[in-house]
């Protein structure tokens, strides 16, 4: 029995949301009284992979098949298959984002198991059941969810746990093959193209985000967003309508149809608030809104609220934050 | 080309959530449900790719009971051929997946879509039970589809980016935007849909493997502290002493 995790990497770095799986996973094999290893997917280092040790990590298995630098949705699966049986994990534990939810739910079927996604707490195992409170209703609601197989796979919300670092800690690298054959590839990508990030910070990782609306009036404003955005070293997002008119790319639209995030801090410019809007963002832990107008809905939301011209507001933030460091 | 659309019930976006008073079920008191808002990407494009190829058909499929079926209709509406109804309460979604796995290989669909994950259970995970039951590949969360004969090229996104996949029929994709345009119903469409065939199977397959055992409201914001304009660089303090955010 032990406890097994999967740890994204690209670049060579362990991604944040899988730091946080890491810590994830090695409480919960402390609460089940065994030790978690960590199966590393993507392209990594491997004193990279040795410093898992400091989420609590004992061993990381890691296979140097070349063509698993980037995710291929079988080969993955098989790969973290083979590693779940080899350690007879009964719990496996993975992030939350795109590749987390495509292997994941494979496995589940594959290892006859209780999966449960979007997760944002630890287990609770008291009265001999599994209990994991995940987010439902779009962050309108909460769900205590019980898995009743005798193997569980948990997908870890982003940012729903903060990533343990006992400095000087360090994991076991075991080189490991899944001995995968080449129709395991016949879903590679033909093509990976990265978008460029504003500063380089990937939103779905943003632990700060600058989010603009309507308000901003278009696409010539929006170095305002990205200049707060630059000095805080915050992600950028934006509204629904922004990216229809294709004033921001798609991949910043947040809310009900976009993305979920669910950072330390989401700054709402020019945004008003719409109850789609929220639902992607309700979960950050603090929320700031600037809108001219004092009835906007967004400020029934927030934490701090500035009713004010975010073209008068935004360069003021920037000078400010600027100053503090 | 047979197209399987999933279509979810879900409440409406602007709905209040609230449970029963053992917060053990959703209340769906006074609760208007539609179509999942990202299904609709999925039948849209099935419509439109249909319409590129001649000989094919689309039919939509929801696991749920009667209540369903008005949405059920507004798919037909929109321009799906038929449909089928498992007539069951869905329990988690594996059962779903069971579902939704054992229609596509009695009906030998080609191409299984479904959105990228429902508004109410956000479990984003049926598509990958699905596409694993059938042994079939899965791409998830998919911005493109466009099809050459039984050759498939999507676009599927990855945090940061996105990649070029090519997968053969049979394969599952869950849709998201921009996909296409979502198509609403017109006056012929929901004439038509009156009298298109909607089909009621029973339910198949094992026990769900998770329950709810409880639901919650998150807790309640404290409320908003208000900052002059004037004075907005004190916000940034306010961020870094009091929020410690940053
Ligand atoms: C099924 C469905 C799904 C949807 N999904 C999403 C989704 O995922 N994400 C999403 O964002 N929306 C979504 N929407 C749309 C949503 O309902 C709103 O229409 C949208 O969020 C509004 O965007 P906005 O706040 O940028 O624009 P607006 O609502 O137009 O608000 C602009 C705001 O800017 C303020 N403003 C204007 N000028 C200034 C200024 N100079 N300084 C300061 N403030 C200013 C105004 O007071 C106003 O509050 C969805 C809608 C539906 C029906
Ligand atoms: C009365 C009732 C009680 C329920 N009780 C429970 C419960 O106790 N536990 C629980 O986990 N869930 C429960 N559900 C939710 C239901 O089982 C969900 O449909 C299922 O969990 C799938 O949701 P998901 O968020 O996991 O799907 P996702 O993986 O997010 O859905 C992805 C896609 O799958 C397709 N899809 C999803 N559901 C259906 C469907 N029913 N029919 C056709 N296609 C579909 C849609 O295309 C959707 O976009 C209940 C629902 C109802 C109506």
């Amino acid at each position: 029995m032990s406890v097994l995790v999967v740890v994204e990497c690209a670049e060579g770095e362990v991604k944040k949301s899988s730091l946080e799986v890491a810590t994830y996973g090695a409480q919960v094999a402390a609460m089940l009284g065994t030790t978690a290893t960590a199966i590393a997917v993507g392209e990594a280092t491997e004193a990279n992979l040795a410093k898992l040790g400091e989420q609590g990590i004992a061993k990381v298995l890691y296979d140097a098949e070349p063509r698993l630098k980037d995710f291929v949705n079988n080969a993955y699966t098989k790969l973290i298959a083979t590693a779940a049986e080899q350690e007879g994990a009964q719990v496996l534990v993975l992030a939350n984002s795109n590749i987390g939810a495509s292997v994941g739910s494979r496995l589940s079927v594959r290892l006859k198991a209780s999966l449960a996604t979007n997760v944002v707490e630890l287990p609770k195992t008291d009265g001999g059941q599994f209990v994991v409170k995940r987010g439902a209703f779009s962050g309108k609601a909460f769900s205590d969810v019980v898995l009743s197989g005798d193997r569980k796979i948990i997908a870890v919300k982003k940012n729903s746990l903060e990533a343990k670092h006992d400095a000087g800690k360090t994991a076991e690298v075991v080189a490991f093959a899944a001995q995968l054959a080449d129709a395991d590839f016949a879903d590679a990508p033909k093509q990976v193209v990265m978008q460029e990030q504003t500063g380089g910070v990937l939103l779905p990782e943003a632990e700060l985000v600058v989010s603009g609306g309507r308000g901003m009036k278009g696409p010539e404003n929006w170095h305002l967003i990205e200049e707060l955005a630059q000095a805080l070293h915050a992600g950028t997002a934006c509204s629904k309508p922004v990216s229809d008119v294709d004033w921001r790319p798609h991949h910043e639209h947040v809310g009900q149809t976009g993305i979920t995030i669910s950072p330390n801090l989401y700054i709402a410019c020019g945004i008003s608030g719409a109850i789609q809007h929220l639902a992607g963002v309700n979960s950050s832990k603090v929320i700031v809104v600037i809108n001219k107008d004092p009835e906007a809905p967004f400020f029934k939301a927030a934490d701090y609220g500035i009713v004010g011209d975010v073209f008068d507001v935004l360069p003021k933030l920037t000078a400010a934050v600027k100053e503090l460091n | 080309m047979k197209f399987l659309v999933c279509i979810s019930n879900v409440p409406d976006t602007t709905t209040k959530i609230s449970f029963t008073p053992d917060n053990k079920e959703f209340n769906k008191a006074g609760v208007q449900f539609v179509i999942n808002p990202w299904d609709e990407y999925a039948l849209t494009r099935a419509i439109e790719l249909k319409e590129a190829n001649a000989g094919s058909t689309v039919t939509v499929l929801n696991v749920g009971e009667a209540d369903t079926e008005p949405n059920i209709r507004k798919a037909l509406a929109i321009g799906a051929d038929d449909a089928i109804r498992v007539n069951a309460a869905p329990q988690d979604a594996f059962f779903v997946a069971e579902q939704i796995a054992a229609v596509a290989k009695d009906g030998g669909y080609d191409v299984i879509l479904m959105g990228k994950e429902s508004i109410d259970y956000n479990g984003f995970q049926v598509h990958g039970m699905v596409g694993e039951l059938l042994g079939i590949p899965t791409v998830a969360p998919a911005m493109k589809l466009d099809m050459a004969g039984t050759t498939a090229t999507l676009e599927r996104e990855i945090e940061g980016g996105k990649e070029i996949v090519e997968v053969s029929a049979p394969f599952v994709a869950s849709c998201q935007q921009p996909m296409c345009e979502p198509r609403i119903p017109n006056m012929r469409g929901i004439m038509t849909a009156r009298t298109k065939p909607l089909k009621v199977v029973p339910a198949v397959g094992d026990a769900a493997r998770t329950q709810v055992a409880e639901f919650a409201l998150p807790p309640k914001k404290q409320g908003v502290k208000l900052i002059d304009a004037a004075n907005a660089g004190e916000l940034i303090k306010l961020l870094r002493n009091e929020a410690k955010v940053i």
